[in-house]
């Protein structure tokens, strides 16, 4: 919201700096995000009086000489065609900043200083200007858009600043304005807050008019929809006269970013910006059968708007139309056929209030935002709405641009724009606060707001604005009373009222925090990614067409494609993750994830889906491989106090011989592996990389086993060495369990050698494994141990024909 | 028969030849092999016993005295001669094993947590302390939770101020972590302090905005809570946060959730409040949103407001993330760099 000072001046007295008043929105809760001088590229330009001038023969230019009053008078060189002696100009002195123009003398290019020149011959010292190089439009001051030099008034002090005298010393406030303040998107709007804060008279504008005998035969008003058109005021203007409008209003009109139609037109914009109430003007001979009906259009009703673009309605789009057809798109955009032209005789002027939801529905559905969409988005309250109509009519009558007429039609439904009382209890508005304001000062506060308030004993008696739709109990009073007072009264305390709590992390919580340091401290660092990612990703990874994790939730609006479904996976993450690593540069690596996969019960979703706590663990470079991933899984299980064991398993994008499914208590809980060749290429890696996933979810259930202290064994453990030579295909896993089967006093079967090669035979291998042998309430004697080794090797023949190795 | 003074020469010669060897030699093995020499059962010095039978009767006492004498000099002479030499030759092995201190450490590689998770477990440490409990909300959101009972019904123009990712009609990546709010407040009867950490998601993603970021959301909801509490207990998070130093500012703003709302400024921890060009010379620097519970927001959950009220904030992590650390793209932090995460490791 743009609002200029000199706009806001004219309803409060401004008697501190602009930064200074920035300073005190901001503290009252509307932050000014930039303040910028109108005219703050230029400087050193003085009103200049041209007492001679001389055409240079054979050059378009003249040489002159300038009086710049306390600056001296100086030798100009001037191109423009309207330079002449007698009159005054602006005069960019010897250093001064103007715009600089392309040769087309409108195109503005820059920033120049003006320095001391010579033209053909002839010193120059300064530069008279025109409105462009001074950052003027027609509409900011009459006669700058000539094409030549801006003329000064005769009456313009020679050697003045022409920056007061063009306005170009006005400032221009943008504002935010949060979404409960609808009433302060307007410039009378901040003029009340800039009144309230400063604690200033507020000058209402006028809104008298003086309608004529003249009515419009017949003419009605009918509000079909009144839920989403509470009140339609419309009102005749007749004796029409099309003109432009006068420099002060066309110059506040640029000032806020509005071009300047004609007089009709911009009256309902300079209603808008000034109250922020939006206004349409119908061209009255385009009003069929002399009706107004505000109804939902039909379906696949059509409009042409005045941009000539034509839009499909249906039963959700509010359109005004006469006795035949839409002449207007409710709040958004007047109709093509009813549009004000220079033939105008007569207006029928609108000033409504549609709902904010609907006018946003309808904006978006069509694609079409403009200024009175924007604002009734926002939400207008009905008192501004009959404000807006009077002052409409007052300006048509100070313009003189047509005579207002007698009829009037008002449409509600019996919405008060009166002042409604309120009552608050003081010791309740400052409860909230936690400091006790002086009840002197909330009412001198409430009082600058427009509350009219009185106290009586705890009692705050307030009238409350029509406009202050925010306010409806007395927490909006208190953030009235401290946004004014100031925040910088409010005295920290430490909760003092309320109850001890015990606070601190759950069960579950404490264990991932746990869980998380462990696999930093494995060498792994945490990766974040987001919680969506893209179907080409389930291709990627090759799931099959009935895979569960192509049953991805859908975004209804994603941002694109490669982020439009919920993550059934976290591997696709991962695997990009070590895709851009490798691309910088990082051969290798070890990251981990920690997130939630989304498995939807039904799709459309119907209900929340389940969000199953998920680890990913992803390792690349030359030094890993699929044991070392495995260590960081049996790291898992040692920390979570389970057992993993692995199952050869088929994973679609893993290497098909180092691909496992990781098992808990007989449920599968995950899945590793090395990365397939085929992906590899896909992603351009240079080295391999290896990906786990493990669901939490399933494994949460063992966070509670309890943490028990074994006593220290008596007896020392006993460790003996085994090479054993068996069948290739035989598994460590299969030879560790039947060594385990074999002899209850085995604690450990750890393998530290394979051999395969002269002189064992070519179809087998030898494994050595240590066994640890923990003794019970007895000593391990050599020959109980020689008793333990000769059952587990018999075992072993038995079972896997497995022999020592001679 | 021996004269004593002869065999007392003798002796004396001993001594003499083995002070004189001695000096040649250079190590304890030398050392050994030497005393063998004199001092083993057949060694030079036993051997002067051999003159005893020699030796006048009345003479044999001090003559076997001397011997002694001899020998217990000897066994100290070689005893001391030895340690010297062992510390010689500690001093050699020492000089051998000098090695360049200023070589690299063999190290173990250790990960970091995300910076999004330091900040987040720092955060939880603080309010933890305070007696908040973690109550972690789903990312998918009923739109019920996710706004209107957040007192922004559907035509709410606040809708606007967020950009939600629709999954049905119905339901929503959730837009901010307040929806945790309603889930405690309806299960829960006051006191309640919990803080609820989680990702929220926008529909916004540019050089600034990334369309997934994390949040923490504080809620206390007790008897007689106020401005000067949320105050009080902000005051404490950041100066645990960004140091004791660190003062905070409320100023009004606006959520649907909250009357009265605020934003809350630090002081700027690089300049410490005198303006720089990391807080663009305001001095301040807005890390969060929070205010009252909204009445209707108590209502909406079935807690009396005329009873209880409460304060609600919402902090950006990442934001605090940026700020602290000085990482200043957003998006740096879900790529999953590794150059970026092994910078970041705070305590």
């Amino acid at each position: 919201m743009v609002a200029p000072l000199s706009w806001l001046k004219e309803y409060v007295e401004i008697d501190v700096t602009p930064q200074e008043l920035q300073e005190k929105l901001f503290s009252c809760g509307f932050e000014v995000e930039e303040l910028h001088q109108v005219g703050e590229d230029i400087s050193g330009v003085v009103v200049g009086l041209v007492e001679t001038c001389e055409s240079i023969p054979d050059t378009h230019l003249h040489l002159t000489t300038v009086n710049a009053g306390e600056h001296g008078t100086f030798q100009v060189c001037c191109g423009a065609d309207n330079v002449a002696a007698g009159k005054k100009f602006p005069l960019a002195l010897v250093g001064a900043t103007v715009y600089a123009t392309a040769k087309d003398h409108v195109t503005v290019e820059g920033v120049m200083t003006i320095k001391k020149g010579k033209l053909r011959g002839y010193e120059s010292f300064g530069m008279l200007c025109s409105g462009v190089e001074l950052g003027l439009s027609e509409d900011l001051y009459e006669g700058a858009g000539y094409n030549g030099l801006l003329v000064l008034p005769d009456d313009a002090p020679v050697g003045a600043d022409v920056k007061p005298l063009l306005g170009l010393d006005d400032w221009l406030f943008d504002i935010a304005i949060t979404a409960n303040r609808p009433d302060c998107q307007s410039i009378f709007g901040i003029a009340r807050e800039v009144a309230a804060v400063l604690g200033k008279e507020l000058k209402e504008p006028a809104l008298d008019f003086h309608p004529s005998d003249v009515e419009k035969e017949g003419f009605s008003v009918t509000v079909e929809d009144q839920d989403l058109c509470p009140r339609y005021i419309g009102h005749y203007v007749s004796d029409v006269r099309i003109g432009t409008s006068p420099a002060w209003m066309r110059r506040r009109l640029a000032l806020v970013g509005m071009n300047s139609i004609s007089n009709i037109v911009d009256i309902t914009n300079y209603v808008l910006a000034e109250l922020g109430q939006p206004m349409h003007a119908f061209d009255e001979d385009f009003i069929r059968g002399g009706r107004i009906v505000v109804r939902r259009a039909r379906k696949d009703e059509v409009i042409i708007t005045l941009d000539e673009q034509e839009y499909v309605m249906n039963e959700n789009t509010l359109c005004i139309c006469d006795a035949e057809g839409p002449v207007a798109l409710a709040g958004v955009m007047g109709g093509l056929n009813s549009e004000i032209r220079d033939t105008t005789k007569a207006v029928l002027f609108e000033s409504a209030k549609f709902m904010r939801d609907n006018i946003r529905h309808t904006s978006r559905a069509l694609g079409k935002r403009t200024d009175a969409s924007a604002r009734f988005e926002k939400g207008v309250d009905e008192y501004t709405t009959v404000m807006a109509m009077k002052r409409a009519l007052h300006l048509v009558e100070e313009l003189g641009c047509g005579t207002v007429a007698k009829t009037h039609c008002d449409t509600n439904t019996g919405n008060s724009i009166e002042a409604s009382p309120m009552e608050v209890s003081i010791a309740k508005v400052n409860s909230v606060l936690g400091i006790e304001v002086p009840t002197d000062e909330i009412v001198r506060i409430m009082n600058h707001l427009g509350f009219s308030p009185q106290a009586k004993g705890d009692t705050l008696h307030l009238m409350v604005p029509a406009f202050r739709t925010d306010i409806e109990n007395y927490p909006d009073i208190s953030e009235e009373v401290i946004r004014m007072y100031g925040y910088e009264h409010i005295v920290p305390t430490m909760l003092k009222s309320a109850a001890v709590t015990a606070g601190g992390l759950t069960l579950k919580q404490r264990t991932e925090k746990a869980l998380k340091e462990r696999l930093c401290a494995e060498g792994l660092y945490e990766a974040m990614h987001y919680s969506f990612f893209s179907p080409s990703d389930l291709d990627l990874l090759g799931y099959a067409e009935d895979a569960p994790e192509r049953n991805a939730v859908r975004i209804l609006n994603p941002i694109n494609e490669d982020l439009s479904i919920l993550r059934t996976t976290l591997a696709a993450s991962m695997l990009h993750a070590i895709e851009r690593n490798q691309k910088e540069g990082t051969i290798s690596g070890r990251l981990f994830e920690m997130a939630s996969r989304f498995e939807a019960k039904s799709l459309p979703l119907t209900d929340y889906p389940k969000e199953k706590e998920t680890l990913c663990v992803g390792l690349w470079g030359p030094n890993d491989n699929f044991f070392t991933l495995k260590g960081i899984a049996e790291s898992i299980a040692q920390f979570l106090h389970i057992n993993f064991t692995c199952q050869a398993a088929k994973v679609s994008f893993l290497h098909p011989y180092q691909n496992a499914e990781i098992f808990c208590e007989g449920e599968k809980v995950g899945y590793l592996g090395c990365v397939g060749y085929e992906l590899m290429r896909t992603l351009s890696l240079r080295t391999k990389a290896y990906i786990m996933e493990l669901d939490l979810s399933l494994l949460e259930k063992y966070y509670d086993i309890p943490v028990r202290f074994a006593p220290i064994p008596k007896f020392p453990v006993e460790k003996r060495d085994l090479a054993l030579v068996m069948r290739r295909e035989i598994l460590c896993a299969q030879v560790e369990e039947v060594i385990k089967d074999a002899c209850r006093y085995v604690s450990d079967v750890a393998l530290f050698d394979v051999y395969e090669g002269a002189p064992i035979p070519a179809d087998k291998k030898s494994m050595a494994f240590t066994v640890t042998f923990t003794p019970g309430e007895e000593e391990l004697t050599p020959e109980r141990l020689d008793g333990f080794v000769h059952k587990i090797l018999k075992k072993l023949k038995a079972t896997l024909d497995i022999d020592l190795r001679e | 028969m021996a004269n004593l003074f002869e065999l007392q020469k003798k002796i004396a010669a001993v001594r003499e030849q083995i002070e004189t060897e001695s000096k040649d030699l250079t190590d304890s093995k030398m050392v050994y092999e030497m005393r063998k020499v004199f001092l083993d059962k057949t060694g030079k010095v036993g051997q002067l016993m051999r003159y005893m039978k020699d030796v006048d009767p009345s003479q044999r006492a001090e003559f076997g005295k001397t011997v002694n004498e001899l020998k217990n000099w000897a066994l100290d002479y070689f005893g001391s001669l030895d340690e010297k030499m062992r510390k010689a030759e500690l001093q050699r092995v020492y000089k051998s094993e000098q090695i360049d201190i200023t070589m690299p450490a063999h190290t173990h590689v250790q990960g970091n947590l995300h910076p999004v998770t330091q900040v987040r477990n720092q955060l939880i440490d603080v309010f933890s302390g305070m007696g908040f409990e973690i109550y972690e909300g789903t990312e998918v959101e009923n739109d019920y939770y996710n706004f209107t009972a957040l007192n922004t019904p559907k035509d709410h123009p606040a809708r606007d101020m967020q950009d939600t990712f629709y999954l049905s009609p119905e339901f929503v990546l959730r837009t901010q972590t307040s929806s945790a709010q309603i889930h405690v407040m309806e299960n829960e009867k006051p006191p309640i302090k919990i803080l609820s950490p989680g990702k929220v998601f926008r529909s916004d993603d540019d050089a600034t905005h990334s369309p997934m970021f994390s949040q923490m959301e504080g809620l206390v909801v007790d008897k007689g809570i106020t401005l000067g509490d949320l105050q009080g207990m902000l005051d404490v998070f950041v100066k645990k946060v960004f140091g004791q130093e660190t003062r905070t500012r409320l100023r009004p703003s606006y959520f649907p959730f909250t009357e009265p709302s605020v934003e809350v400024d630090v002081s700027c921890f690089e300049c410490g409040g005198t303006g720089c060009s990391f807080c663009k010379h305001t001095g301040w620097i807005e890390v969060l949103g929070a205010g009252i519970v909204n009445r209707k927001v108590l209502e909406n959950c079935g807690i009396d407001p005329d009873v209880y009220s409460g304060l609600a904030f919402g902090i950006g992590i990442e934001r605090v993330a940026m700020l602290k650390y000085g990482i200043n793209n957003i998006k740096q932090l879900f790529e999953s760099d590794l150059r970026v995460l092994n910078q970041i490791n705070d305590r």
